[in-house]
């Protein structure tokens, strides 16, 4: 959730540009800015804490980030990479890892895709058409944020499992959900599922329909309108869900472990192999594994900076 | 905006957009969700209550709560000083800094766990020296403790965030040249408006900390009745096969976090009623 403030600063911003300007306009008021400009002589500014303060402060915040954040992602790469280069790159090229890199990725591009027309989906509907229940829609969409990962695996067992409400069926006629594949993929779906649609639904609301309408009334049609007219518009933003969405559905842990099963070399995805490892003692496996994945977060929050970065770029003259 | 209603109505692909939106809702969300309820509505009022009021599912809602809502404080105290850091100063490796906020939420669960277990055994960076202070962090409550605080971090600096870089300079300009000192200022004039979003963000946390798992089971030591989460205890009421056990807790669990999201929703409400529109 936290991760989409950056959107939300972004539009926030946006709207509190043009009210300003507009004020501006109207009234030009010149205004002592003393807090904008650094004082030169010893005159204190309004606007800040004395040095000493200033310093506690900022020694606390660095202080405390880097012993529960920086430290901890230290220690992943320091445990994965203790017993040197080649017992590293061992441990990932034992099949076990293999198979289950291979699987998170088979997961996340399943649940990463059908996330993603989804979200354009309802963003569409959304966004661009007026109807009543609106807001409470968008709740219900961002309902698994809400929903503990142990509880949005729990929900699928009690309807595939064997004493599930489905459960007697599937096994009549042989199908498997729960412990294989699909039943890892729905409960990341699940968890995965308001990313894109939240990424899009305020960006597309800002950027209203005028476009669209234009091209409509120039004849297009509404598949040429979305692919030529809203697409290109909203890009930036589409990327930055499918960033966030994938990155959630390869670390998916809590609910993945419920409905997984965790059969070796078969149902157990990057997350889970490195609880396996980790509980056998087997340090540097599992750190190996774990230091994948801290690079997959490393690289989303690097490329979510990038993209914010455009985003803002993109808003700005937009809302003029 | 009546007129701009009128003209929306000329774009195509709502009955189809929305259709499919309600479609896939119900059947990934809705539906798996209505499951749980069902199954809450096949026991009876007191088999529902013998098991929500066993003696280790009230321990194990206990320590999930009542740490869930000590670290939130914690995230609200650090959260407060961070994003003041952040927004009021500039310092080097600032920007750095802003991002690292986001590594909590960014990092899987899993991988959050393990480290922190390394981090805090008796032998790890923080847990020797720890150790000889004799405070034991990893297998105890207090690694539950420090889990939930990790996963916390993002919330409260990321809410306050927007609204702290908002705040109108000339309110604080006006306090000062009215003659507040300047801790005046701040607890009087700058920290009420940023209630809202202090709350919204302890809320954020504190909710997120009462489902967490992955972040959790691995320094927990998960010893029933002392060390063991609600959300743990799901996970074995399910490898016993004992359905209904975890479904109750479950509910339990899924109706606290609904309350706490109707109160941040309430608390958003309340401040956009109180900050004038600009």
């Amino acid at each position: 959730m936290s991760m989409q403030t950056g959107l939300a600063t972004s539009t926030t911003q946006l709207r509190t540009y043009a009210p300003a300007t507009d004020v501006s306009v109207a009234a030009p008021a010149p205004r002592l800015d003393v807090a904008r400009t650094e004082p030169v002589t010893t005159l204190r500014n309004p606007r800040t804490e004395p040095g000493p303060i200033r310093l506690i402060i900022i020694a606390l915040a660095i202080a405390f980030l880097s012993v529960f954040v920086v430290l901890p992602l230290v220690v992943v790469f320091a445990s994965a990479l203790s017993k040197g280069v080649v017992a590293y790159f061992a441990a990932l090229a034992e099949p076990e890892a293999l198979a289950a890199i291979k699987l998170t990725l088979l997961i996340a591009a399943i649940s990463v895709m059908l996330n993603l027309v989804f979200g354009v989906v309802a963003a569409w509907a959304i966004s661009k058409f007026e109807f009543n229940g609106k807001t409470f829609l968008i709740t219900l969409i961002d309902l698994p944020f809400s929903v503990s990962p142990v509880i949005s695996g729990l929900v699928f067992v009690l309807l595939f499992g064997a004493q599930g409400y489905l459960g007697p069926w599937l096994q009549a006629h042989n199908v498997h959900i729960l412990f294989a594949v699909p039943g890892i993929a729905l409960a990341t779906i699940f968890v995965t599922f308001p990313f894109v649609a939240r990424a899009l639904i305020p960006l597309m609301q800002e950027q209203g329909t005028q476009e669209e309408e234009a091209a409509i009334s120039l004849g297009a049609s509404g598949l040429q309108t979305f692919f030529r007219v809203t697409l290109p518009n909203i890009k930036w933003g589409l990327l930055y869900g499918v960033l966030l969405c994938n990155a959630r559905a390869m670390g998916e842990f809590g609910a993945v472990s419920v409905v997984s099963g965790h059969i070796r070399g078969e149902t157990n995805t990057m997350p889970l192999l490195v609880e396996i490892l980790y509980n056998e003692y087997q340090f540097v496996a599992s750190f190996a594994i774990a230091s994948l994945l801290a690079m997959l977060a490393l690289i989303t929050l690097v490329a979510k900076t990038v993209l914010e970065r455009r985003l803002d770029e993109a808003e700005v003259p937009d809302g003029d | 905006m009546s007129t701009a209603v009128a003209r929306r109505s000329t774009l195509p692909g709502f009955g189809l957009t929305m259709g499919l939106t309600l479609t896939w809702l119900s059947v990934i969300i809705l539906i798996p969700l209505a499951a749980l309820f069902l199954k809450t509505f096949e026991l009876s009022l007191d088999q529902f209550w013998s098991i929500v009021t066993s003696r280790r599912t009230l321990n194990a809602l206990k320590i999930s709560f009542g740490l869930s809502f000590a670290a939130a404080c914690v995230n609200l105290v650090t959260g407060t000083i961070i994003v003041w850091a952040l927004v009021r100063y500039r310092f080097p490796g600032r920007r750095l800094f802003d991002a690292i906020v986001d590594i909590p939420f960014a990092l899987p669960t899993a991988v959050a766990g393990v480290a922190l277990t390394q981090l805090f055994a008796q032998k790890g960076w923080l847990g020797a020296p720890l150790a000889e202070l004799g405070i034991k962090v990893a297998f105890t409550p207090i690694g539950i403790f420090i889990a939930m605080i990790f996963i916390g971090i993002p919330f409260v600096v990321r809410t306050v965030q927007p609204v702290l870089i908002d705040l109108d300079p000339e309110i604080e300009e006006a306090a000062a040249s009215l003659g507040a000192n300047r801790w005046h200022t701040v607890f009087r004039v700058i920290l009420p408006s940023l209630i809202p979003a202090l709350l919204t963000g302890f809320a954020l946390a504190f909710a997120r900390a009462i489902g967490e798992y992955g972040s959790v089971i691995f320094i927990a030591g998960n010893l029933p009745n002392v060390s063991e989460i609600a959300p743990l205890l799901i996970v074995i009421r399910l490898s016993e096969f004992r359905y209904a056990d975890a479904t109750a807790i479950a509910v339990v669990m899924l109706v606290a976090s609904f309350l706490i999201i109707f109160l941040i929703n309430r608390l958003q409400r309340w401040a956009q009623a109180r900050i004038p529109v600009h």
